[in-house]
């Protein structure tokens, strides 16, 4: 047996320490060993979308990387988004515009979405339908999940206008991942998740 | 206060599931881990038909890491062909059929590509994958059948020898004569209409997690099954248990699209047997690759049809023969060639109809009903020859159909054929060209032409298709629920069939709620669990809201009763004074008197004694509130 490396790594604002084989995928690792299922595993060669996950606040395909690759790195899962029942805005947007059917593939769409909202605060139909070319849906022909990204869109607009947050958000509590201290709602930084407190 | 009839208005509520499904919460078959758990990979073949000479794992027994392996050889007696799914229809009297159903392991042809060789039981799937390059398969490869026109040449490779012929089935049905309307006819439209193969590919592939518990002799299967309750019955028939000492659990599906009702795949059948001489849970979860191969698919078709009409456009006749690709075996019978003979004839009047078709056996994967079921392959030939029809006449293709649809004054219509639930396929009552006129309103269709010309004008070249069909569904033959009301009041609803993302949580309790005067969030819905409801037969043919639905309907009127009944007792009221809402039981005409379901459901199920119940003023014995067999 070769040498097994030692991966440390910060995920959903927990950091991990695990032995691993170097050949593990991240979604592997994520999956089975440390049982964050809620990352999704479709099609295995980065067609699908399914397994996105934000890699330093970025979105990648966790099933085309090793876990040894994430080394010291900063994961998100879809499992840090929502803070206990509380859902982020754009998990609530979901669900308000029946953004899902089976819902195996929402994983992958939210993760691929929320550094595309940070960027895009006011997207257009055409850039929202662009972000999400690379996740594949079978159920809902994607009208209600283009709906769903317009709506947590729209609410993150309307919250910074008037600094009070519709029901689904939370004013203030949402600041961007890995600001300490951060407060307020600023228009790129409302559907950005809170790592957790005790991480 | 007037009685509030459930506390579920008719609106769209937010779905139950989606909060689990939105934060990576909910279970689907690849998120079981238990202790001890093996897992499996399969060697597949790599080619379409090929003779099997040996195959040998001794290699791959000896890597580090690999539990077990097994061939077709090391199945003993429990290597048997696969049940026939749904038997040809027995009224239907032109019917031959020949049965091919498939095989837990190949032994000794292999049939198409991704057929399932070897089974391999590893402490990882990284390794139980390493090992299946360590098999040695000596095969010899034979000619394939892949052109299903060319499957009954004199010259074709025979598939299954002991058939002798690659037909699996040759079917005619006919209402009165065709070639008398055709001599009458004006204009005679003559296509042809090939139809290619195609996966459905589900988000999520397949998977089967297996358990065998020896201290409670009981088998757990987790399976990304569309039809737990019938995988329960035919896993116990085969491994000689008591239906009891099975649970089949089709928790959260990521879509099934048809495919996942099949039954049984060969790695259903193996994990069980195996995980039970192992005596350690196994997981199978299918990659894309294999999913590709090894999950059955649909849609091969060739048809010669043709249309006659008189000068007006009326439909005297159609004629059409076909060819069906029904893959390397038939298990699922001919319930997609019959849906598509029968649903060409849609909403039309068709006075003379003749339908023939052969299935025949390829070497492709098999074929089983997916999406629409052959459905759509009958309508487009339909509206094809009604589009080109009315071209030729001169006829809008809107006009065209209206001139055809069956008469609203002239149901019940009897189209004289059989259907693929085996009885006649007979309309009770219909009114289709209010939908269509409604359609051609919303699309703008009188308009149309404009905004086409001002597509085109920007680039954009955007056609409209007009379609009309009928299409048999809700199929049964029946479905259950149970609904019991817990002490804390919350209420539970379990149903048969299993969920591939249709909504049932939130649909199936907006229906229990709307008759119990609760809200919806307070009914807890569980689908696809043998455990927790024990009878049924899947989800297919859209046939869940309406077949378990009304199941959950019928369950909720008999709670209601016995909760009206103990209310009425309990207040000192006859039972129609007494209104449900708000999740109480209540006097109408005195609102504040009241009390809640979970109290009653307490009351009704007393540690000594019974709960007499008031019928027709005599006092009996109930059962408890909350059981609806």
């Amino acid at each position: 047996m070769s040498r097994q490396p030692t991966l440390r790594v910060s995920i959903n604002g927990t950091t991990y320490e695990r032995t691993v084989a170097p050949r593990l995928l991240l979604s592997d690792f994520l999956r089975h060993e440390l049982r964050l299922t809620g990352t999704h595993v479709g099609c295995e060669h980065g067609v699908c979308g399914a397994c996105t996950v934000l890699l330093d606040g970025a979105s990648v395909r966790s099933c085309l990387m090793f876990a040894v690759q994430a080394q010291g790195r900063e994961i998100m899962t879809v499992e840090g988004l929502a803070r206990g029942d509380e859902l982020h805005p754009l998990q609530a947007a979901f669900q308000d515009a029946h953004g899902l059917q089976c819902g195996f593939c929402t994983p992958g769409f939210l993760m691929t979405l929320i550094p595309f909202l940070e960027e895009h605060s006011d997207p257009s139909e055409r850039q929202v339908r662009e972000a999400i070319s690379g996740n594949l849906c079978r159920c809902t022909g994607y009208e209600n999940i283009v709906r769903a990204v317009l709506l947590a869109a729209e609410r993150g607009q309307d919250a910074v206008g008037d600094r009070s947050m519709p029901a689904v958000t939370t004013s203030g509590t949402r600041s961007a991942g890995g600001e300490p201290g951060g407060s307020g709602c600023t228009d790129d930084s409302i559907l950005r998740p809170r790592p957790d407190d005790d991480g | 206060m007037a009685e509030v009839r459930g506390g579920a208005p008719r609106t769209s509520p937010k779905r139950s599931e989606d909060p689990r499904l939105l934060t990576g919460r909910a279970l689907f078959v690849d998120d079981v881990h238990l202790d001890g758990m093996l897992h499996v990979a399969f060697l597949r073949s790599d080619f379409a038909h090929a003779r099997i000479n040996s195959v040998d794992v001794s290699v791959a027994l000896e890597r580090e890491g690999v539990v077990a392996a097994y061939t077709a050889w090391d199945l003993g007696d429990y290597w048997q062909p696969g049940p026939l799914l749904v038997a040809p229809p027995p009224t239907i009297e032109r019917l031959e059929f020949n049965t091919a159903t498939h095989v837990p392991l190949a032994k000794d042809k292999v049939k198409h590509v991704g057929e399932p060789i070897a089974m391999v039981v590893a402490e990882s799937r990284y390794v139980a994958e390493d090992a299946l390059a360590d098999i040695v398969v000596d095969l010899e490869p034979l000619d394939a059948v892949v052109d299903i026109e060319k499957a009954l040449d004199p010259d074709a490779p025979i598939i299954h020898e002991e058939l002798g012929t690659n037909l699996a089935a040759h079917v005619i049905q006919e209402k009165d004569s065709y070639d008398q309307a055709r001599a009458q006819a004006h204009l005679v439209v003559r296509r042809r209409f090939e139809y290619d193969r195609g996966a459905s590919a589900p988000m999520e592939n397949r998977g089967i997690v297996a358990r065998w518990d020896e201290m409670s002799q009981e088998l757990t299967l987790w399976d990304t099954t569309q039809a737990p309750i019938p995988i329960r019955n035919g896993l116990a028939a085969m491994l000689g248990l008591l239906e009891s000492q099975v649970r089949v659990i089709a928790p959260f599906i990521g879509g099934g699209f048809g495919p996942k009702i099949m039954m049984f795949y060969p790695e259903e059948v193996l994990l069980p047997w195996v995980a039970m001489r192992l005596g350690r849970p196994l997981k199978w979860i299918e990659d894309r690759q294999e999913s590709f191969v090894g999950t059955t698919q649909e849609r091969g078709q060739v048809h010669e049809a043709e249309l006659a009409l008189d000068q007006d456009g009326r439909i005297l006749g159609v004629k059409d023969v076909f060819v069906h690709d029904s893959g390397a075996f038939d298990p699922y019978g001919l319930t997609v060639p019959i849906n598509s003979q029968c649903t060409l004839l849609g909403p039309y009047d068709v006075p003379a109809y003749y339908s023939e078709f052969k299935v025949v056996f390829t070497n492709k994967t098999i074929v089983t009903p997916v999406r629409g079921a052959g459905r759509q392959h009958g309508v487009f030939v339909m509206e094809r020859l009604l589009d080109f029809a009315a071209r030729e006449l001169g006829i809008d293709r809107v006009e065209i159909r209206r001139r055809n649809f069956i008469d609203p004054e002239a149901f019940p219509h009897d189209h004289k054929i059989i259907f693929q639930d085996s009885a006649p396929l007979y309309y009770d009552s219909g009114n289709y060209q209010p939908s269509m006129d409604r359609a051609v309103e919303m699309i703008g269709y009188d308009d149309w032409a404009e905004e086409q010309a001002r597509a085109r004008g920007e680039g954009r070249s955007v056609g409209l298709g007009i379609v009309a069909y009928v299409e048999g569904t809700g199929i049964g033959p029946y479905e259950g629920a149970r609904v019991s009301v817990e002490p804390s009041g919350k209420v539970r609803v379990a149903t048969g069939v299993g969920t591939q993302g249709q909504g049932h949580f939130t649909s199936f309790a907006q229906v229990v709620a709307e008759e119990l005067g609760v809200e919806v969030a307070d009914v807890h819905v569980t689908t696809g669990d043998t455990r927790e409801f024990h009878w049924g037969t899947g989800t297919f043919a859209s046939r869940g809201i309406v077949v378990a639905g009304s199941a959950c309907l019928e369950a909720a009127k008999s709670v209601r009763g016995k909760v009206l009944d103990l209310a009425a007792r309990e207040l000192g009221v006859p039972p129609d004074a007494v209104a449900l809402g708000g999740g109480r039981a209540f006097v109408s005409s005195d609102p504040d008197r009241g009390l809640g379901l979970g109290d009653l459901a307490v009351r009704a199920n007393p540690l000594r004694g019974s709960s007499p119940r008031r019928t027709s003023g005599r006092t009996e014995g109930a059962r408890p509130t909350g059981s609806t067999p």
